[in-house]
This record gives structure tokens, sequence and C-alpha cells, in this order.
């Protein structure tokens, strides 16, 4: 059953009269096969229309979408024989960050992303991709791994943060990003980087550190999310803002790809088809690859150290003056 | 009118007449302030840490300090405006403050110990880190590098400031591969946590420290008790996030009274 957001609406009535009137053709044997055509060609359009002018906040919504394809769902499309490798070898695992090693084509790759769950027991069970520390542990190990063997590092950001509990407090959350970090920008192998859904703060950065940043065009990356900036600047408490302050903080707030690549934040942004990655079929997901396996050959030219050099600039004049 | 019936003020709105008297935001005692001064902004009844100002800090810990990029100020990136425009905002603190930002940086000696220095000051934008707080951090740590000196911060912050939203974000990594090359070069650095350090700046390069030192009862954490609470919906524990805590979790090294701080930066560095 699929999910619409409420800027979906007409997507939504259109995918149900599509859907009837096929029900319909195959139950009384009537050939509908133009007025299907028709409206899906009208479908394609509305979806296209509604997609084309999302404002900020309906982006965030979009990044949000229950039907979006998280990291799993990536490594599934563009990649095979992944083996999906476990724990911190410190505290736990973490189901809210996956990892392990898979092939892009012949290329043996680490990959390593946010996870959200697809259903209830699976969302809880992923801390709806809310990492403790162990979460960012398990992932260093695994680029430590990757640079041991010469491996490449794909990323996926899709994340609200890293998770604010007592338990991740307690095990060091804002050390392990921190760590991250450091090692993530002397790592001797190419990193880089997709943000495809939600990318949430430090919980997101903490995957985000690499040779080449990618963003889909229907994703976010911000400093805090919508709700959390109103609730600060308008000083009211979660029950008081209206969905009016969301929209106004996520227009202030500038966490659109677009925003991002004048910034100088992101190399670029992947364009989704007109609905929306979750409409994305398989040319969609090889376009994707194209755009990583690009990259990836762009940087395996060059030796440990320009690689590291050339990274080390890239973070030095993030937001720099002067 | 009976004078023995004059309602007593509660204890809440007694005025302290400015600048010679103190309350303690801890024990709730009033102290005579040149008392809490001469003991280096410490409470005398219960030693509770009050904060102090950046200038305060660097009088404290360095014999001599040469600040540098003091004119560095912070840019609207995002043409950021909320109930005021950001430029205005930060116009607004650097006349409440006399800084131009967050953080004064510099060289100076500690205790005869030559050393690079950052210090944040919490009375500015709440010590929040953006592009500016970012780029003075990294100047100062490839000062550290060019002259092979030892690098010292003072954190006191919320976090990273969001008003320069993902730039802000980004000073993370930033600064915290800066401490990354300063590593490379073997040079040390020691991290102090001030009340309050959080967010942006404990997740980079507040926790890299070689070494970690933590003033008494400090406030330090990834998210803020506040948001901790209403995530989980229960009481924090008492003492969650305090520098004791920290250091029982194995995540710094020392607490270290103030009046300790010099002498004991001063012989670690002397020791790395």
């Amino acid at each position: 059953m699929a999910n619409y957001l409420e800027f979906e609406k007409p997507i939504a009535d259109l995918e149900r009269q599509i859907a009837e009137l096929r029900r319909f053709s195959h139950g009384q044997g009537v050939d509908l096969t133009k007025e299907v055509a028709r409206l899906e060609k009208k479908l394609h359009e509305v979806r296209k229309s509604v997609y084309e002018k999302l404002t900020p906040w309906q982006k965030t919504l979009a990044a949000r979408h229950p039907d979006r394809p998280y990291t799993l769902d990536y490594i599934k499309q563009m990649m095979t024989g992944f083996h999906e490798l476990h724990g911190d070898r410190r505290f736990g695992d973490d189901a809210a960050i996956v990892s392990g090693f898979a092939r892009i084509d012949d290329m043996p790759v680490a990959v390593i992303g946010h996870q959200k769950g697809r259903d209830t027991k699976d969302r809880i069970a992923r801390n709806f991709g809310q990492a403790h520390p162990e979460g960012y542990r398990k992932a260093l190990r695994i680029m430590k791994l990757a640079e041991k063997f010469g491996r490449p590092v794909i990323t996926f950001i899709d994340t609200p943060g890293a998770y604010p509990g007592i338990g991740a407090e307690e095990r060091g959350q804002a050390e392990a990003i921190a760590y991250n970090l450091h090692q993530m920008a002397m790592l001797r192998t190419p990193v880089v980087i997709l943000v495809i859904g939600e990318g949430g703060s430090g919980g997101a950065l903490a995957l985000g550190v690499g040779d080449r940043v990618y963003m889909l065009e229907h994703s976010v990356y911000s400093v805090i999310s919508p709700e959390g900036c109103a609730a600060i600047l308008w000083k009211k408490d979660k029950s008081g803002l209206s969905l009016d302050d969301f929209s106004k903080a996520a227009d202030v707030l500038k966490l659109t790809p677009g925003d991002l690549k004048r910034f100088g934040v992101i190399d670029e942004v992947i364009k989704e088809p007109p609905g929306g990655m979750h409409t994305a079929g398989k040319a969609m997901f090889d376009s994707v690859k194209s755009v990583i396996k690009t990259a990836l050959d762009e940087l395996a030219a060059l030796p440990a150290d320009e690689l590291v050099a050339k990274r080390y600039s890239r973070i030095r004049v993030l937001g720099s003056i002067g | 009118m009976a004078w023995f019936k004059k309602e007593k003020i509660p204890d809440k709105k007694v005025k302290i007449p400015e600048g010679i008297w103190i309350k303690c935001d801890a024990c709730r005692e009033i102290v005579y302030r040149q008392e809490v001064e001469r003991n280096l902004m410490v409470c005398p009844k219960c030693n509770y840490h009050f904060r102090i100002s950046a200038l305060e800090r660097i009088a404290l810990l360095f014999d001599n300090f040469e600040e540098m990029n003091a004119d560095l100020s912070p840019g609207d990136p995002l043409e950021f405006t909320d109930t005021m425009p950001y430029a205005e905002r930060v116009r607004k603190q650097q006349e409440k403050t006399g800084l131009t930002e967050g953080i004064i940086t510099g060289t100076g000696e500690i205790s005869g110990v030559a050393a690079a220095g950052a210090v944040m000051d919490f009375g500015f934008l709440g010590g929040s880190m953006g592009t500016v707080v970012g780029e003075k951090i990294v100047r100062a740590v490839e000062a550290a590098i060019e002259r092979g000196l030892p690098f010292v911060t003072v954190t006191s912050s919320g976090g990273a400031r969001m008003q320069e939203g993902i730039l802000s974000l980004m000073q993370m990594a930033r600064t915290s591969a800066a401490i990354a090359m300063l590593g490379e070069k073997k040079l040390p650095f020691i991290s102090v946590l001030t009340d309050p350090t959080f967010g942006g700046v404990t997740a980079s390069f507040a926790m890299l420290g070689d070494v970690i030192i933590a003033e008494p009862k400090s406030l330090i954490g990834f998210a803020g008790p506040r948001v901790i609470e209403q995530t989980i919906n229960q009481q924090l524990p008492e003492g969650f996030q305090r520098a004791e805590f920290l250091l029982r979790h194995g995540m710094i090294d020392m607490v270290v009274e103030r009046k300790k701080l010099k002498s004991t930066i001063a012989d670690i560095l002397t020791l790395l």
C-alpha cells in the first residue's frame, strides 16, 4: 500500500483512477488501454509539476517519505554480493546503521549507511535511523577495513540525527561522531557520499566527510531540523508550533540541495524522477550508480597522499572566509 | 500600620546591588564579589565555578597572550532572519561583549610553556560555532603547526550556530580535520571543557583532545538535557552530563579545579 504526502494528493487521485480503470477493464473485459494511457501521461505531468515546485518544507517531507528508498534499497539496486558486517567490537550492533562489503559491477567496495525501518517493528528496531555511538564506531571499523584492504568507501546519509538518550551520552555520542570526522579526514582510501534522504546534523556528518558529496534532488541536509529550529526561534514548545512555523524555519535554514551546491558543501545534485525517488525504476538507480562509478574512477587514479591532501583542502575551505 | 506586620520579602526577590554582592548560581548564597573574584570566580561557599568570559579565562591561563585574527567578524552567508536579522543580532552581541566573535585565538605562554590557544566565550551567542569560529580555530591550529606549538582550547558552547545553517555544521568537519593535521605533526592538543559544552563543539574538536580536562560540575554532552528528557519522556538521573559523570564513564581524563588548571595544563604539556 503506497503512502501519500499531503501535497501528493493530486498524484494519489490519479493513481487511484488508473487502478480503478485497470480493475474495471480486467473484470469486464473492456479495452480501456487508451484511457489508461491518457491518464498515465497525465500522471507523469502531475508528478512532475508537483515535484518541480516543492517548498523547502515539502522537500523535507519528501526526504522523509515512508516509501523513499533507503540504504539497503540502494545496495540491492546498484550492487551485488552484499555481505552485511555487524558490530563495533566494543559494545554492540546498532541496526540504525548498516555496513559491509559488496560489488559495484566488478569492483569490491565498502558500503555504509543509515537505515530506517519500513514497518513499525522494523522502524523501532532501527530506532528510526537515529544511531547510537556503537553505530558510528561500527561505521568507522568498516572504513578502517576498507582502508586496510584498499577498497573505496561509499556512504549513504539518511537520518533525523544522532539519538539523544541516556545510553548514547554515557557511551560517548559526541566522541563517536568527533572521532569519525577526525578519522574520515585522514582515511587513505576514496570516500564517496550520497545524501539520499534526511541529512540530520552531526549524526549525518558522522558519515559525511569525504572526497565527493552528492545529494538526491529531494533530500535535505541541515544543522538542525525545521521543527527544532522553529522551537528555538519562536520559543514555543512543540505542541504550540504550526506547520507554518516549520515551513518558515525550513525556508531560513537553506537546507535544499540547490542551496548546498551554492555554498560549495556538495559537488552535485542528482536529479530524481518526476514523482520523487519512491517512483524510481531501474534506470534511475543505474544513473546514481554511474555517478558513483565515475567518481570512484577519478579518485582511484590518485595516490593516497594526494587523495588525503585534496580532501583536506576541500574541508579546509568549507564556509571559509577571506 | 504596625511595623512587625510588614511582609517579609521572599528570598528570590532580594535585589542585589550591582557589583558589590553576587549570588551564587548553585548554592544561592549571597557572597562578596571581591571574595569570589579573588577566588578566580569560584564560590567560596560551595566551590561552584562561575562561567567566565574568554578574556578572563585567558588572563587566568596565560602569562602573556598575543591575539590573532581579532578582526574576523561573522558574515551572514544564509541571509538569516528570525525575530531579527542575524547581522543585527551579531552587531548587538558585539556591542554587549566587546568581542567581534565568540572565540579568541592566539599564542602565548602557560606558566612559561609556549602554546597556541582558542578560548570560547559563552556570552557571545551562547558560544555557538559558526564559520568564523571555525576559521579562527583552523587558523590557530595552522599557527601551532607552523611554529611547532601545542594547542589548547577552552570550550563553552551550546554547539553549532543555527543562524549559519549547514555551514556551521561543516565547521565540525573543518575543526576536526585541522586537529587531525595537528596530530600528524605529533603536536599535543589539550582540550578543556567548561560549563557548558554541547552539540557540534563536543561532537568535533572538543572531544578530540589528546588529554581532555573539565572543570568541576561542568555540564557537558552531545544532546542538551531538555532534548533528551523530551525524547525519552523521563527524568534524568542526578549528576547526568556533569564533568564527574563523564569522568566516571571514561570520556575525559580529569576534573581539575580552576585554581589548579593553569599549572596542570603546563605540567602535562611538558610531559607530552
